[in-house]
C-alpha cells in the first residue's frame, strides 16, 4: 500500500517536474540565453606571486610596512580600517615608539568628549585605538564621494573572490573602455571602467595614478605594479593577521596527528591480526577459566555438565 | 538487548561493584562500546562514520560553548564580536575556524554514514527507527548549521536567512504569518539574530538526546554489517572493545587529519566571501547561496520554475522538504527482504546512479540560477524522487538478488571481507587452550 502511494506521489513530482523541465527547454530553444554584457567584458584577477602564497608563505614584514605606507599616503583619506588598532603594527615590525608617532600624527583624530564641556570633541589617536574612520558615518562618506560608499578595507581581502590578486587587478586595471562596448555599460558620470570590477564601472577614481606616488623608505621602486602589490599584502595581513601562527599550529597539528594515526593504525592491526604475539583472553561465561570453575562447581554438586 | 553471548560486565574492585549496585552507569557503557556489545566482525570502513559523526558533534558543542563566551548576539555588534574572536582573543581564529569547518566536516561525515545505510540496507527492519531516530538528526542538524550561519550577520548570512524564512511564505494562507513569527518581524533583525543565537545553542543538545536514542535503538537488533545477513551465533561476532574502538581510532586519526588540513591550510575554502561583509539589508549580493552541504537541497527547491496547478514556488518548497521526508517511508517503499546491495545487482546499479545524481544536485545548487543549470538540476531532481519513490518500490517487486551467504562467519571464510577478524580471534569464544 504504501508503495502504490509512493508510486503515485513520485509520479505526480516527476510530472511536475518534468512541466519546468519542458518549459525550460521550450524557452531555452526559442529564445536561448545570451552571455550577458558584464560576463563578456569581465575578467578574471591576474596571477600575482606573494610571500604568503602557499601553505607555508609567511609575511614579509618589509612588504607590509611598504603596503602600510601606501594605504596611509593613498588609500587612508577615503577608507577606513576599523577592526585594526594602531598597536596591531608592531606586528609589521615596527617599534613602540614609531607606532605611538603614527597614532599622534595620524590625520583623522579619534571622536570623544570634551572634559571640561561633555560636548562631542576629538582628540589625537593613541596606539590601543583602532584606525579611525576617515567619515563621521555613512551619509558624510556618500556626500564626498559621489553617494558611492568607499567600503572598510580590514576584511577586503577576504570579502572578495580572488583576495590579493583581485586587489593587484583592480588597482592597475582601469583602462579606457574598449570600442566595442555597448553604450548601456559604458561608465557613467563619476564612474571609471574597470573590467575586474564586476559590474565593469567602478565608482573609485583610479589611486594608483603615475610610478613614484609614493617614496619608499627602504628604495624599493615604487611602480604602479609594486605600490599595488604591497598594499595588497597589506590588506591581506590586516585581514588574516593570524596567518602564520595558524600555519605554524597547523604544521605542528599535523605532525602530531599523523604520528597518532600511525599508532592508532598499528593498534588496530595488532588487535586485530596480532594473533601470534598476543593471547586473548575473553572475560565472560564463556571464558574458558570460568567454564573449568563452572564445571567443577557442578561436578561437586553432582551435576553433570 | 544485545546477544546471549554478550560478556557480562564483572566489577574490577569494591568501588565499582558498590557503584554498580546503585548506578549502574560502568556497566551501561560496557554493553555499550564497551566489550558487552558483540558487533557483526566484518564491518568495513564504511561503519566507522558513525562514530565520526558523533566526535564531530562533540568538537562542534566544545567549540561552540567556547565561541558563545566571546560572541554578543546584536545587530550592530555581531560581526564586530566575530573578529573580535579572531584577532583579539587567544586562539579565537583556531576555535572559530574550527567550528566553521567542523560543520562542514559533521555534515560529510554524517553523508557518508546516510549513503552507507542506503547502500547495506540499514534501514530494513528491524532498523527502521534507528533509521527514522536518524533521518530526525539529520532535520536537527540542518537547522542548527542554518541558525549557526546566521550569527556572523554577514551578507550571506542575512540573505540566506531572508530566503530560507521566505520558502514558508509560500505555504498558502499561514504562509507569511509563520514567516514573521519565524523572524520577529517582517525582516531578519535583532529578534531574529537572538532567538536563532538561543537555538543554535540548544538543538544541539537536543541532537545528542536524539544520538543516544538512535544508538539505543540501533542496540536492540545490534549493528547490521556488509552482506547484511543477521548475527546467528558467536562466531559471526566480535567485542566492540578493543576490535572496532581500535578501528574507529584508526579512523578517527584519519578524519582529524582531514579537518585539521582544511582548518589550518584553508579555512575558508568552503565559506562564501561574501559574510565577510557586514549584514547590509539595503544591498542585496550578486547571488545568495547557502553553505555547500545544502546545495543538493536549492537545487531541488530551484528546479521547479513553472506554475502546474499550485505556483512553482510551493512546489519547490514542498519537494524540497518531501526530499528528506520521503526517506522516512523508505523502509517500506523498499520492502525488499535482501538488505545489502552487494547480493541486489540491478539495486547496485541505482544506487550509484543516485549518488552521482545527488552529486550532480549539489553542483547545480552552488551555480546561479541561469541555463543550463537548471534544467539539470531538473533531471536531477526527477531521478531523485523517480529513484525513491518509483524505481525502488517496483525493483524490490521484480529484482532476481543473488543467493546470500548463510552466516557471516561463511562469508567471511570464503574471503569476501578481508577486514574482517580472523575467525580464530574471536574474542567472545572460548580462545584454543594455552600452551
Amino acid at each position: 500500500m504504501i508503495r502504490l502511494i509512493g508510486i503515485l506521489i513520485g509520479l505526480g513530482f516527476v510530472i511536475v517536474a518534468s512541466w519546468s523541465l519542458g518549459t525550460g527547454v521550450k524557452k531555452y530553444l526559442k529564445d536561448p540565453p545570451k552571455e550577458s554584457i558584464e560576463h563578456h567584458f569581465h575578467e578574471a584577477p591576474r596571477d600575482v606571486a606573494f610571500s604568503f602564497d602557499g601553505p607555508f608563505g609567511t609575511y614579509d614584514r618589509q612588504q607590509l610596512q611598504r603596503g602600510f605606507q601606501v594605504f596611509k599616503e593613498v588609500c587612508a583619506s577615503c577608507h577606513g580600517l576599523s577592526y585594526v588598532a594602531f598597536r596591531n603594527l608592531e606586528e609589521l615590525g615596527y617599534h613602540e615608539e614609531e607606532i605611538k608617532a603614527v597614532a599622534d600624527k595620524w590625520q583623522i583624530e579619534v571622536p570623544s568628549i570634551d572634559p571640561k564641556t561633555g560636548e562631542a570633541a576629538t582628540r589625537k589617536a593613541l596606539p590601543a585605538d583602532r584606525f579611525p574612520d576617515p567619515y563621521p558615518n555613512e551619509t558624510a562618506a556618500r556626500a564626498a564621494n559621489n553617494n558611492a560608499l568607499p567600503p572598510d578595507l580590514s576584511l577586503i581581502t577576504k570579502a572578495r573572490h580572488g583576495g590579493p590578486a583581485y586587489l593587484v587587478s583592480l588597482l592597475t586595471g582601469y583602462r579606457n573602455p574598449p570600442a566595442d562596448l555597448p553604450e548601456e555599460a559604458r561608465p557613467g558620470e563619476g564612474l571609471h571602467y574597470n573590467p575586474y570590477f564586476a559590474n565593469l564601472n567602478i565608482a573609485m577614481p583610479p589611486p594608483l595614478t603615475a610610478d613614484g606616488q609614493v617614496s619608499y623608505a627602504d628604495g624599493t621602486n615604487p611602480t604602479r605594479e609594486q605600490m599595488a602589490k604591497d598594499v595588497a599584502a597589506f590588506l591581506t595581513w590586516t585581514a588574516e593577521p593570524r596567518l602564520e601562527n595558524r600555519r605554524a599550529a597547523g604544521l605542528a597539528t599535523l605532525v602530531f596527528l599523523i604520528f597518532a594515526t600511525i599508532l592508532a593504525y598499528m593498534a588496530y592491526q595488532n588487535i586485530w591480526h596480532g594473533g601470534a604475539s598476543r593471547r586473548v583472553r575473553p572475560t565472560g561465561p564463556l571464558d574458558p577459566e570460568n567454564m573449568a570453575k563452572r564445571d567443577a562447581a557442578n561436578r561437586e554438586a553432582g551435576m553433570e555438565g | 538487548m544485545s546477544f546471549p553471548w554478550a560478556e557480562e560486565y564483572q566489577p574490577k574492585n569494591g568501588f565499582m561493584r558498590w557503584l554498580d549496585q546503585r548506578l549502574p552507569l560502568p556497566r551501561l557503557v560496557y554493553n555499550a562500546t564497551g566489550p558487552g556489545y558483540p558487533v557483526p566482525r566484518n564491518l568495513n570502513y564504511f561503519w566507522n562514520f558513525g562514530v565520526l559523526a558523533g566526535m564531530a558533534l562533540v568538537i562542534q558543542i566544545v567549540t561552540g560553548i567556547i565561541l558563545a563566551m566571546h560572541y554578543v548576539p546584536e545587530g550592530s555588534q555581531a560581526f564586530q564580536s566575530v573578529e573580535h574572536i579572531m584577532r583579539d582573543v587567544n586562539q579565537g581564529w583556531l576555535l572559530r575556524y574550527l567550528h566553521a569547518n567542523g560543520a562542514s566536516f559533521f555534515f560529510i561525515v554524517t553523508y557518508i554514514h546516510i549513503f552507507r545505510g542506503l547502500y547495506y540496507g540499514s534501514y530494513k527492519a528491524p532498523r527502521e527507527l534507528v533509521w527514522m531516530l536518524g533521518l530526525v538528526i539529520l532535520l536537527l542538524m540542518m537547522a542548527t548549521a542554518f541558525m549557526g550561519y546566521v550569527l556572523p550577520w554577514g551578507q550571506m548570512s542575512f540573505w540566506g536567512a531572508k530566503v530560507i524564512t521566505g520558502l514558508f511564505g509560500a505555504i498558502p494562507v499561514v504562509g507569511e504569518p509563520i514567516q514573521m513569527w519565524l523572524l520577529g518581524g517582517y525582516a531578519p533583525d535583532q529578534p531574529t539574530l537572538n532567538r536563532f543565537f538561543s537555538l543554535h545553542y540548544l538543538l544541539p543538545f537536543v541532537i545528542v538526546g536524539v544520538v543516544i536514542l538512535h544508538i539505543w535503538a540501533l542496540h536492540i537488533p545490534g549493528s547490521s554489517n556488509p552482506t547484511g545477513v543477521e548475527v546467528k551465533s558467536a562466531q559471526d561476532t566480535v567485542p566492540f572493545h578493543p576490535y572496532y574502538t581500535a578501528k574507529d581510532g584508526f579512523g578517527l586519526g584519519v578524519f582529524l587529519i582531514l579537518l585539521a588540513l582544511v582548518t589550518f591550510f584553508a579555512p575558508n575554502y568552503l565559506g562564501h566571501a561574501d559574510n565577510y561583509i557586514p549584514a547590509n539589508p539595503l544591498s542585496t549580493p550578486a547571488e545568495i547561496v547557502p553553505e555547500w552541504y545544502f546545495w543538493p537541497f536549492y537545487a531541488i527547491l530551484r528546479a521547479f520554475t513553472a506554475d502546474f496547478i499550485l505556483p512553482a514556488k510551493l512546489w519547490g518548497v514542498m519537494a524540497m522538504f518531501g526530499s528528506i521526508m520521503l526517506l522516512f517511508l523508505l523502509p517500506w517503499l523498499d520492502p525488499s527482504p535482501v538488505r545489502s546491495g552487494s547480493y541486489r545487482p540491478t539495486f547496485r546499479w541505482f544506487f550509484w546512479i543516485l549518488v552521482a545524481d545527488v552529486l550532480v544536485l549539489g553542483y547545480c545548487g552552488g551555480r546561479p540560477p541561469e541555463e543550463p543549470y537548471v534544467m539539470i538540476s531538473q533531471i536531477a531532481t526527477i531521478y531523485y524522487f523517480a529513484h525513491f519513490l518509483i524505481i525502488l518500490p517496483i525493483l524490490s517487486w521484480t529484482e532476481r538478488t543473488l543467493p546470500l551467504p548463510n552466516s557471516i562467519s561463511e562469508s567471511v571464510l570464503h574471503g569476501e571481507a578481508r577486514e574482517s577478524a580472523p575467525a580464530d580471534l574471536a574474542g567472545a569464544r572460548p580462545a584454543p587452550a594455552a600452551e
